[in-house]
């Protein structure tokens, strides 16, 4: 099935003076639940490997993290292909309790913005204050006019998850907030 | 433009984050309510000079309704609080007669 | 003549000249010239024409107050109006024109206004053109236009090629002024380990203490500034910033930024400007403060400038502004410019000081390097009109209608005493007060602008807190008070001579007569005189901020900066009342205009709002797509063959859904996950009929209100299993009804067991919709498609072709038709299958005008067109769809009110004209009669109109008083040129009544 599945961009680049791409295909399933339950916790564990994260924080484990929404929300993320049997699974074992599963894989984009000037990038784009983010911790907020979910994987990079509808208007963002010679010295 | 903490994620953020809901502590009239309970919650808003309680939603962060306590004159804002509430409750109230001592209490 | 000076000038390079043109002439400069300072140093004085009058004007100051050097510059797509000489920083080859002449600067013909001397004076228009009143628009208008004005708007062709963006940023302290009260509070603040910015509008740090000869620690301020620069610079928390006006204070320290970066070196590849959207926990204002003009005859004759600009264009530039000069002054600080000209080898014919005496240290010193001064003197005149000439002196308290002494000079330099510049203090709500000893108004530290917390958020240090020494003392004062902090190191000493007070003088001399003020200048700008706000007053207009209005007193892109105080004083003089009293109009940001451009920041061209593109967009792009906005998705309204017409694609699109097989991109349908036990009860509260007793594994259709009642979306709900449904919403209401939903979750009924998740994105959703359609699935294989296995408004999961699908049995076009939903990254594919597997069936998309004439034809409404908000489900014979068993459901409460259940309601028809033709959108049933308003009485409106291809003619929808129950009368509406349309009620539904199409 690889070959008639795409990505909402797939193969969207642009290098300024941070690197910016689309992450291509990316497993993502919406859990909503009760996240103190300890039923759940040992549940996400074993079928991820990762701790139940904290408030506005990544817990990860290889090729899956779990990315704390709000209270009462976690998106885990998993290989693409792996999504719809984990979102299975993880609904059997939750069965009976108020919990629900939902693969969104589907319904969104993910872009990487690579190169020690990430934050200076999506400082343009976004009301946040980037120095207060470190690696392993995940903002939601706006994109100039959009949604964006802001996943800090690593001192030289960030993931933002946008809807997928938008993922050219996301793409058209970022490449121009890292035009070549636009460099805003902020944080770097 | 305001800035405002939203009690369940914890994050100060500035306006364009949220959307603005109205006045809080609203009390539903529905079906079999008299013509002037209905117009009541339909229609007649406090509007004060002064202390305000109203109903943000994190919209473009956490998603989450919250309430805010806010001066309407000065724009300060008093507390913000989880949404599952029908009143103000007691520490915030204590919080904003602090702040306030004139102010004549909710409703 | 002003002139550059062989030596000095401690801003400019004078290996690297700068060549540009004026108004087409060569010209050199200096790098670190503005081009102001250029202008003067090739003897440039006249530099513009003024608003209404068309006077000559000069250069007047050396800053962002500068009313008069407004320039045009660049050309074609770059060229920009209005901008100042004073702020513009020269480079190779800028082009500046100067503006408001014609036909020329030099040969003004309509500098005739200025010979008529009651032309033109406050509320002339209003006064002048009331009448004929058709004369307005026709003759006085165009005329006045030409006549009145600033810079030429740029071409309407022009599309500005620079780049402009915006940033957010955050701090603890930001310093909004780089001079040494600004250095040091950025220096006291850092000191405590808090993260601090600091701005500076200009391209240079220091302000204007080197060129005052301000003394710190017993060395020239340009030691301490470079030291204190350089440490700043070192400091990883400190984040310094020039060529960036604080442009605006806001609520809770929310502060705008203009920085202009490529302004002044236009080759570079970056941005040309950047608004910075900084969030300050505090803010320290350090933005010195502005020198007042004097009010005397002539005030506004080119030569005439700032005491303060003329001696910053010869220190910082080595530029003369004449060679003769008489200073003109009412306090101690003008002396600096007497004896720095003096100095400099320039002539000073005399010093002109309004006070009785003048024994400060300055006025001693101008005496002992043999400078003549005269007190208790003031200007009767100015003598010369492009260029000054000469100068008449009187005695200050006279009327002025004796002069006792003339000078010849080409310039004066005037001095008013200093206004701080308190704009930013004064934008989010801080208050002033007038400072008696100096004459000014100065931020008052117990009414400052607050923030979230309900505490203070400005500081005033500085010359823009009134203090004009002891500079660095009142900075780290600001930041000890600011932060609560004692423990910083104390700041060095500033030291300045001891100045004697000023002696306020708003006209020269104060007695003056009409003729001398009807020429005193307080605008330059907006051309207002001191008599203009003197006519005001006894008009009766006491309010300053209806004399402003009145007057255009501070109403020009200056805003005032130099006007306003001296205007103030007018205004308090002739009201008989103290300046106080009269108060200031409202500060309001920006500080000085910043481009269209920064405003805008990225929001321009491909990305100038988000664009929503279905999974199947680029194969609907690639295949003729003819695209319409719906919200913010760009969905196809139409697919175009070669040759055709958007109508005849459409025609085509309607009939072969009706006749073969089409495809219809219906990815954009809202699709919500209500999931939990609780899920059949709140959709129960939603929807307006009832959705708990579905059955899993069928569709429903359902309506929602708001609490009013009023009809607010549409659409199928699927039951997927026994706590969990997807409800589909309209295109354009999913975000909407989603939001509701986590409303009321949320914030009433908190404690129902109920999640929803938002789908609407996950699925390519495409409609297969034909009486081929089956014939076409069954081709695919996979799933049973049958009649059977899958009946009208049933739904089931499955393959087809491999794909993993979910398909609906439901139709908004009245033909057989299949929903099949697909993963987004397999839409493309599945559509494609599709398309490949039909073609000999004749298979076809359809866009969304084709959508809406199949459901036209069956009278099926449409959110959006049978409802503007004030429609309830009765309203449109849906009756059906409310349940009368539910006690509740939002919006019940709301129908039950008398104006829903009343009988004259609007309801929904069809409506066919008499001759077949289509009717107009929103067309109006006439009735009998004209209402209370003389207005013709109307009885209905066209909601939905179309041609119908399968009818071949044009069909319709529309709101009628008691429509339902006056069939087959005929209606006239009332179309363009008051054309007069007969039409015919009929059924809405047009097209198989019974629907036995969708039902096979």
């Amino acid at each position: 099935m690889s070959e008639i599945m795409r990505s909402a961009l797939p193969g969207a680049e642009f290098t300024g003076f941070v690197q910016v791409s689309e992450a291509g295909l990316q497993g993502m399933i919406t859990l909503r639940a009760d996240l103190a339950a300890p039923q759940l916790a040992t549940a996400l564990k074993s079928a991820t490997g990762c701790a139940m994260p904290k408030t506005r924080k990544i817990t990860r484990d290889g090729a899956h993290s779990l990315v704390w929404m709000s209270p009462d929300e976690l998106m885990i993320l998993c290989p693409h292909a792996e999504a719809p049997a984990l979102t299975d699974r993880l609904s059997r074992e939750m069965a009976g309790a108020f919990v629900t599963l939902a693969n969104v894989s589907d319904a969104r984009a993910m872009f990487r913005v690579t190169g020690a000037m990430w934050r200076d990038a999506l400082a343009k784009l976004c009301p946040v204050d980037f120095a207060s983010l470190q690696t392993g911790d995940i903002r939601r907020t706006r994109a100039a006019q959009v949604a964006a979910a802001i996943l800090v994987t690593d001192a030289q990079e960030a993931q933002i998850i946008c809807f997928r509808s938008v993922a050219g208007y996301m793409f058209d963002l970022l490449s121009i907030a890292a035009a070549p010679g636009a460099e805003p010295a902020l944080y770097v | 433009m305001l800035l405002l903490t939203c009690p369940y994620c914890g994050v100060t953020a500035e306006e364009t984050e949220f959307s603005a809901g109205g006045e809080a502590h609203l009390t539903r009239h529905g079906p079999g309510s008299s013509d002037h309970d209905y117009e009541a919650y339909m229609f007649n808003r406090k509007n004060p000079r002064g202390v305000h309680f109203e109903r943000w939603r994190h919209a473009y962060g956490c998603g989450k309704w919250f309430l805010a306590a806010r001066d309407t004159m000065t724009l300060e804002v008093l507390a913000t609080y989880p949404a599952q509430t029908s009143e103000p409750p007691a520490e915030v109230i204590a919080k904003i007669k602090l702040k306030r001592p004139d102010w004549e209490g909710y409703p | 003549m002003s002139h550059r000076l062989p030596n000095g000038g401690r801003l400019i390079r004078r290996g690297k000249p700068q060549s540009f043109t004026f108004n087409g002439k060569r010209m050199t400069g200096y790098a670190g010239d503005t081009l102001a300072a250029s202008l003067l140093a090739n003897g440039q004085t006249l530099v513009g024409r003024s608003f209404k009058y068309h006077r000559p004007r000069g250069i007047v100051a050396s800053g962002v107050e500068e009313p008069n050097a407004l320039v045009g510059l660049g050309r074609g797509d770059r060229y920009e109006p209005n901008q100042r000489a004073t702020t513009t920083e020269v480079f190779d080859g800028l082009v500046a024109e100067s503006q408001n002449h014609w036909p020329s600067l030099d040969l003004d013909l309509l500098s005739v206004n200025n010979l008529l001397p009651q032309f033109l004076t406050a509320g002339f228009y209003y006064k002048t053109f009331l009448q004929p009143r058709a004369f307005w628009k026709h003759v006085y208008e165009p005329i006045i236009r030409r006549s009145a004005g600033l810079g030429k708007a740029p071409d309407d062709k022009a599309r500005d090629p620079d780049r402009y963006e915006q940033i957010y940023a955050f701090c603890d302290v930001l310093i909004i002024g780089g001079g040494i009260a600004g250095l040091q509070a950025a220096l006291s603040a850092a000191q405590s380990g808090a993260r601090v910015a600091l701005w500076e509008q200009t391209a240079h740090w220091g302000g204007r203490a080197p060129v005052d000869g301000v003394q710190i620690d017993g060395k020239p301020a340009q030691n301490w500034i470079k030291t204190t620069v350089e440490a700043l610079e070192k400091m990883n928390n400190v984040h310094l910033r020039l060529r960036m006006m604080g442009a605006g204070v806001h609520d809770h320290g929310y502060v705008l930024g203009y920085e202009r970066i490529t302004d002044h070196a236009p080759a570079t590849q970056a941005p040309r400007h950047r608004l910075w959207r900084m969030r300050a926990g505090h803010i320290i204002t350090a933005t010195g403060a502005i020198e007042r003009p004097l009010s005397f005859a002539g005030n506004d004759v080119p030569g005439v400038m700032l005491a303060a600009a003329m001696r910053d264009y010869l220190v910082n530039y080595a530029v003369a502004a004449g060679n003769s000069v008489v200073v003109v002054t009412n306090n101690d600080d003008a002396y600096r410019t007497a004896i720095a000209l003096r100095k400099a080898g320039l002539g000073v014919p005399a010093v002109i000081d309004a006070r009785a005496e003048a024994n400060g240290a300055l006025p001693q010193e101008a005496r002992a390097l043999g400078l003549r001064v005269l007190t208790g003197r003031g200007v009767r005149k100015v003598k010369g009109g492009k260029r000054v000439k000469g100068v008449e002196i009187c005695r200050i308290d006279s009327a002025g209608t004796a002069h006792s002494e003339v000078f010849d000079c080409d310039a004066i330099a005037m001095s008013g005493g200093w206004s701080p510049v308190v704009h930013l203090w004064s934008h989010c709500g801080g208050k002033l007060t007038w400072d008696t000893n100096g004459h000014f108004f100065r931020p008052d530290p117990n009414r400052p602008p607050t923030g979230a917390d309900g505490a203070g958020f400005v500081t005033v240090c500085g010359a823009a807190n009134g203090v004009m020494s002891a500079v660095l003392a009142d900075a780290h004062a600001a930041v000890v008070t600011a932060l609560g902090r004692q423990d910083l190191p104390m700041p060095a000493q500033d030291q300045l001579p001891e100045e004697d007070p000023l002696e306020p003088v708003w006209i020269m001399p104060r007695r003056a007569e009409y003729p001398l003020r009807a020429k005193m200048w307080l605008d330059y700008q907006n051309d207002v005189k001191v008599s203009d706000v003197q006519l005001a007053a006894r008009e009766g207009y006491q309010s300053v901020e209806h004399t402003k209005r009145y007057t255009t007193l501070g109403m020009a892109t200056d805003q005032g900066k130099l006007s306003n105080i001296n205007g103030l004083a007018v205004l308090s003089d002739a009201l008989g009342q103290p300046i106080p009293a009269t108060g200031t109009t409202t500060f309001r940001p920006p500080y000085t205009p910043i481009s269209l451009g920064a405003i805008a920041g990225e929001a321009r061209g491909a990305v100038f709002q988000p664009l929503r593109r279905s999974p199947l967009h680029d194969w609907h792009a690639a295949n003729g797509a003819d695209w319409e906005p719906v919200g913010q998705w760009r969905r196809p309204f139409t697919y175009k063959r070669p040759g055709e017409s958007r109508d005849q694609a459409v025609n085509r699109e309607v009939r072969n859904a009706r006749e073969a097989v089409s495809l219809l991109d219906a990815s954009t349908l809202g699709k919500i996950l209500v999931s939990g036990p609780d899920a059949g009860r709140f959709l129960d509260m939603l929807y307006t009929n009832m959705m708990s007793t579905l059955k899993p594994g069928k569709c429903r259709y359902g309506l929602m209100c708001n609490e009013n009642g009023f009809l607010m979306d549409d659409g199928v709900v699927a039951r997927i299993d026994e706590q969990s449904f997807l409800v589909h919403t309209t295109s354009g209401g999913a975000d909407h009804v989603h939001g509701w939903m986590e409303d009321w979750l949320q914030c009433e009924w908190w404690d129902w067991k109920v999640h929803t998740v938002n789908l609407t994105e996950q699925f390519a959703q495409i409609a297969v919709v034909g009486p081929k359609a089956r014939l076409l699935l069954e081709r695919l294989g996979g799933m049973d498609v049958s009649a059977d296995a899958l009946p009208f408004m049933d739904w089931r999961a499955g393959q087809l072709g491999g794909f993993d699908v979910r398909a609906f049995r439901i139709s908004f076009s009245g033909e057989l038709s299949y929903e099949i939903a697909v993963p987004a990254s397999q839409g493309a594919a599945l559509w494609e299958r599709l398309m490949t597997a039909g073609a000999d069936l004749g298979i076809m998309p359809y866009g969304t005008e084709a959508l809406h004439i199949l459901r036209a034809e069956k009278g099926f409404i449409m959110i959006g067109d049978e409802t503007d908000g004030t429609v309830i489900p009765q309203d449109l014979g849906l009756n059906w769809a409310i349940s009368k068993k539910k006690t509740d459901f939002l919006g019940k409460r709301g129908m039950e009110r008398e104006a829903m259940v009343n009988p004259d309601r609007w309801k929904l028809v069809g409506l066919e004209t008499l001759d077949g033709s289509v009717l107009p959108h929103g067309a109006l049933a006439l009735g009998k009669g004209k209402n209370a308003n003389g207005q013709a009485v109307t009885e209905g409106r066209v909601t939905s109109t179309y041609f119908s291809a399968t009818l071949g003619r044009g069909i319709a929808m529309g709101l009628v008083a008691q429509g339902p129950e006056r069939m087959g009368e005929e209606l006239i509406f009332a179309g363009p040129q008051d054309k007069r349309i007969k039409t015919r009620i009929v059924d809405p539904v047009l097209y198989d009544k019974e629907g036995a199409r969708q039902n096979v």
